[in-house]
C-alpha cells in the first residue's frame, strides 16, 4: 500500500453504471435503480477503511462487497455492507443532491476486509430528476495505527511540575516556589506563541487603498 | 455519519476558533489572576483554576461564546473535507447563478464609477477629515448632491434572476396549469416544510401557549401572563444565558428587556471592545471615501428618511452604514455565504495578489431599501457602537441570505418557495385568481421579505416578529407572515381585476398584528 492510496485512494476501475429497466422491448419503464461496480487491481485485495464520493441526485445508496479471504477456497462471497442508506433528505428535493459523502468501516455491517470488488446499488425513486449517480469514487485503504502523538513540550513539562510534589515529602517554600516559577514561564511561553487577540483587519495595503476598478474574473 | 468523528472534528474546529478570541485572552489572564487567591492548591490546580472560572462567570462566557459559534455557521456538517465552494453553496447551478448576478453587479458599479468620474475610492485630505470628523454626529444635516447617483439594483432585479433559477437535472414538465404543477414563479424544488412540519417547528407559537404579541394587551389582566413572562426574562438576564435567552425569546420579548436579551442572544456583550472597534472603523471611513458611501446616503435619503418611524435615525443610519462598509471582519462571514466579495487590485498592481483588496472593505454592496435592516434596531440601542455590534451580528447570521443565491433553508429562494407552497396549498383559489388577473403573489409579497418586512409593519409588530426570527434561528417565520397576511385579507383579493388593485389592498401593512396573523395560519383550522 503506497502513500499515494492512503491519500488519493485505491486506484480502482470505475464500470459504466448499469440503469435498471422494467419491462422488456421497446416498453422499457426506467426503475430508479442503478449499480456501479467498481473493480480494484485484479489479484489485489483491499482493507477498506473509507468509502467517498460525490453524490449527484441518488437518494439511498447500498453497498455490497465481493470478499476473497486468503486460503479461501471457491469464489469470492458476495456481503451487503450497507443496505439503503439515504443521502437525500427527501427524493424529490434538492437537499443533499449534490454533497459530498462518506462510509466508514464502522458504519459497514461486513467487515470490508479482503475485499477484491465493491458493488453500489443507487436508488432514486422520483421522476422528478433527468439523471441520478455518484461521482469521484474513491476507495481508502485501512492505515496502519497512528504512534502515540508527541505529546508537545510544555504540556510533559507541566505533567511533571504536577507530578513532583507528590513524590517529594513535606513540601518547603523553595521547590514550591521554584515549580510555580516554572508555570509562570510557561504561560509567558504560551502566551508569546499565540497569534494576538483579533484586531480589527486593515482594508488597504500599507495605508494604500488607490484602487482602479473592480475585477471582474 | 461517523459521529464520534464528527463531534471531535467540530470542537477541534471551534478551540481553534475561539482561541484567536478576546474572549480566550481575557480568561488565561483571569486564570493567571486567580493563583494569587489563597484557595487555589498546587496540586489540585486544575480543579481549583476551573472552579473559580465557573463561580465567576467566565465559564458561562465560554458556553455563550460556543454558542455563538455554532449559530454563525462555517463549521462543516462532517468530517470529510469538501472544498470550500460546498460550504458557502452545495449546488453547483445556485453557485453560477450566484456569481453571474454578482458580475452584473460589479459592471454596474464600474461603470458607475466610470461614467461619473468618481473613483471608487479616494483618500481623504486632512481639511476634509476634519470637517467629517467634526460634523459625524449630524451627518444628516447635509444635502450633498446625489442625483447622479442610482442604487445598483433593487430587490425586483433580484427576484428576476430568482425566478430565472433552473435545476438542470430537473424535469420541468410543461408550462400548462394543473393541479399538481407548481403555480408560482419559483421553480426549483428546494426542501421546505409543509404546514405540519412548520406546527412542530414552531410549536411554542401555539394558540395554547401564551405569547407576547396577543396576551400582552390591554384588555388582558397582566396577572394572567405577563408579569409572569417578564420576571422569567429577568431572570435569564440575571443568568447570563445565550441559550436560554434565545429559547425565551422565541415567546417575545418585553420591551424594556428586549435589547439587553438580543444582545444576551447574538453574544455582542463585550462593551469596551465593542467601543474600540467602532472607533478603529471610524478612523476608516475618516480616511477614506469611497464610491458606496454615495449609495448609503442616497439609500437612507430615499428610505428611511421618508418613513415616519425611522427619520429621527438618519444620522445613526449614516455612522452605522459608514462603518459597516469598512468593517473587513464581515469577510469572515464569505465563508458561508454563497456571495462572494468584489476584489480590486491597487492602483497599477492589476494581478500582483500582495496588492489585492476587496471592495468595499466588509465585501457588501449595498442595494436599495439596505438601511432599512439598521433602522429598527435605532429604537432599542442609541450607542451607536452597541447599534453598530448587534447590526453586524444580525447581519452575519440572518440578513446577509435575504439577497444571496442560495439553496439554505434560510435563504431568500427557500422563503419565496415556501411561501407559495403555503399559498397553493391553503388558499389555492385565491392563488389561481391572483394568478389569472396577472398579479403573481410573489411579485408583491417579494419586497416584504427582502427587508423581513422592515419599513412595512409597524416597529412593536416588526419587533415581535425578530424576536421570534432570533428565538428560532431562522427566517422562515417571514415566509408564513407573508402567506398568512394574503390569508387574512383574501376576501379582498378576491375582489380585484388588476396586479395595481392588488397592490393597493396589500399598500398598507401598518395596522396588522403579526404573532396573531402567524398563529391563525399556522394552528387554527
Amino acid at each position: 500500500m503506497s502513500a499515494d492510496d492512503a491519500t488519493k485512494g485505491v486506484a480502482c476501475t470505475l464500470k459504466p453504471p448499469v440503469f435498471l429497466h422494467l419491462g422488456g422491448g421497446d416498453a422499457k419503464t426506467h426503475s430508479g435503480v442503478c449499480v456501479i461496480d467498481v473493480a480494484l487491481p485484479p489479484g489485489k485485495t483491499v482493507n477498506i477503511e473509507t468509502i467517498t464520493f460525490k453524490n449527484f441526485y441518488t437518494a439511498s445508496v447500498s453497498v455490497r462487497l465481493q470478499r476473497r479471504r486468503p486460503g479461501q477456497e471457491g469464489a469470492a462471497e458476495w456481503r451487503t455492507a450497507l443496505g439503503d442508506r439515504p443521502l437525500m433528505v427527501n427524493p424529490h428535493t434538492e437537499a443533499g443532491a449534490q454533497d459530498y459523502c462518506n462510509i466508514d468501516r464502522k458504519q459497514m455491517r461486513a467487515e470490508p476486509d479482503d475485499v477484491c470488488a465493491v458493488r453500489l446499488i443507487l436508488k432514486q425513486p422520483s421522476a422528478a430528476w433527468r439523471t441520478f449517480g455518484v461521482e469521484d469514487v474513491r476507495i481508502f485503504p485501512r492505515t496502519q495505527p497512528e504512534a502515540d502523538k508527541e505529546v508537545s513540550d510544555w504540556l510533559s513539562a507541566l505533567a511533571l511540575v504536577e507530578r513532583r510534589p507528590q513524590d517529594q515529602g513535606p513540601v518547603d517554600a523553595a521547590s514550591v516556589s521554584c515549580s510555580l516559577q516554572q508555570m509562570w514561564a510557561l504561560t509567558q511561553v504560551m502566551q508569546s506563541s499565540q497569534s494576538s487577540a483579533t484586531s480589527v483587519g486593515r482594508f488597504d495595503v500599507d495605508g494604500c487603498y488607490d484602487i482602479d476598478l473592480l475585477s471582474l474574473t | 455519519m461517523d459521529e464520534d468523528g464528527d463531534l471531535s472534528a467540530t470542537i477541534a474546529q471551534l478551540a481553534r476558533r475561539l482561541k484567536r478570541s478576546h474572549l480566550h485572552a481575557e480568561m488565561e489572564r483571569q486564570a493567571r489572576e486567580c493563583l494569587h487567591q489563597p484557595e487555589i492548591q498546587l496540586d489540585t490546580l486544575k480543579e481549583d483554576v476551573r472552579n473559580f472560572l465557573r463561580i465567576s462567570g467566565w465559564e458561562r462566557m465560554l458556553q455563550n461564546a460556543v454558542h455563538r459559534e455554532l449559530h454563525v455557521g462555517g463549521l462543516p456538517p462532517s468530517l470529510l473535507t469538501a472544498p470550500p465552494e460546498h460550504l458557502k453553496e452545495p449546488l453547483a447551478y445556485m453557485r453560477k447563478a450566484q456569481v453571474s448576478w454578482e458580475r452584473r453587479i460589479l459592471k454596474s458599479l464600474n461603470s458607475m464609477s466610470t461614467e461619473l468620474a468618481v473613483p471608487l475610492a479616494r483618500m481623504r485630505p486632512a481639511l476634509e477629515r476634519q470637517e467629517l470628523s467634526n460634523k459625524w454626529n449630524e451627518m444628516g444635516t447635509d444635502e450633498p448632491d446625489l442625483s447622479r447617483f442610482r442604487p445598483v439594483y433593487a430587490p425586483k432585479d433580484f427576484l428576476e434572476v430568482i425566478v430565472a433559477l433552473r435545476s438542470p437535472n430537473h424535469h420541468c414538465g410543461g408550462e400548462d396549469v394543473g393541479a399538481k404543477s407548481h403555480w408560482g414563479l419559483v421553480r426549483v424544488p428546494l426542501d421546505v416544510k409543509d404546514v405540519a412540519q412548520l406546527r412542530g417547528a414552531y410549536a411554542e407559537l401555539s394558540l395554547a401557549a401564551g405569547q407576547l404579541g396577543v396576551d400582552d394587551n390591554a384588555h388582558i389582566h397582566p396577572d394572567l401572563f405577563e408579569n409572569d413572562y417578564v420576571d422569567i426574562g429577568k431572570r435569564a438576564l440575571a443568568e447570563r444565558d445565550s441559550a436560554a435567552a434565545q429559547q425565551y425569546s422565541r415567546r417575545g420579548c418585553p420591551t424594556g428587556l428586549r435589547a439587553d436579551l438580543w444582545a444576551l442572544i447574538l453574544n455582542s456583550v463585550n462593551h469596551s471592545q465593542d467601543v474600540m472597534h467602532y472607533e478603529q472603523l471610524k478612523a476608516g471611513v475618516l480616511q477614506h471615501d469611497l464610491l458606496v458611501d454615495n449609495l448609503i446616503y442616497k439609500d437612507v435619503k430615499l428610505t428611511a428618511s421618508n418613513d415616519d418611524y425611522y427619520f429621527v435615525f438618519e444620522d445613526f443610519l449614516y455612522q452605522v452604514l459608514l462603518c459597516f462598509s469598512r468593517d473587513a471582519a464581515v469577510l469572515e462571514h464569505f465563508k458561508y455565504n454563497s456571495a462572494t466579495p468584489p476584489k480590486s487590485y491597487i492602483r497599477g498592481k492589476e494581478g500582483d495578489e500582495d496588492c489585492a483588496v476587496f471592495y468595499p472593505p466588509n465585501g457588501v454592496v449595498p442595494f436599495h431599501g439596505f438601511s432599512m435592516y439598521v433602522a429598527p434596531l435605532c429604537f432599542l440601542y442609541n450607542e451607536p457602537s452597541k447599534l453598530y455590534s448587534v447590526f453586524r451580528e444580525m447581519y452575519i447570521r440572518y440578513f446577509f441570505r435575504l439577497h444571496s443565491v442560495s439553496s439554505a433553508c434560510s435563504g431568500i429562494v427557500s422563503l419565496c418557495l415556501l411561501f407559495e407552497r403555503l399559498l397553493q396549498t391553503h388558499l389555492p383559489q385565491l392563488f389561481y385568481h391572483l394568478r389569472q388577473i396577472g398579479a403573481q403573489p410573489l411579485r408583491i409579497a417579494f419586497k416584504w421579505m427582502v427587508r423581513a418586512f422592515s419599513g412595512y409593519l409597524c416597529t412593536d409588530q416588526l419587533l415581535f416578529l425578530w424576536d421570534r426570527i432570533l428565538g428560532y434561528d431562522t427566517l422562515e417565520l417571514i415566509a408564513v407572515l407573508a402567506a398568512a397576511i394574503f390569508a387574512f385579507r383574501a376576501e379582498n383579493l378576491m375582489e380585484v381585476t388588476s396586479l395595481a388593485s392588488a397592490e393597493a389592498v396589500l399598500a398598507d401593512l401598518s395596522t396588522l398584528k403579526v404573532v396573531p396573523l402567524i398563529q391563525l395560519f399556522l394552528f387554527a383550522g
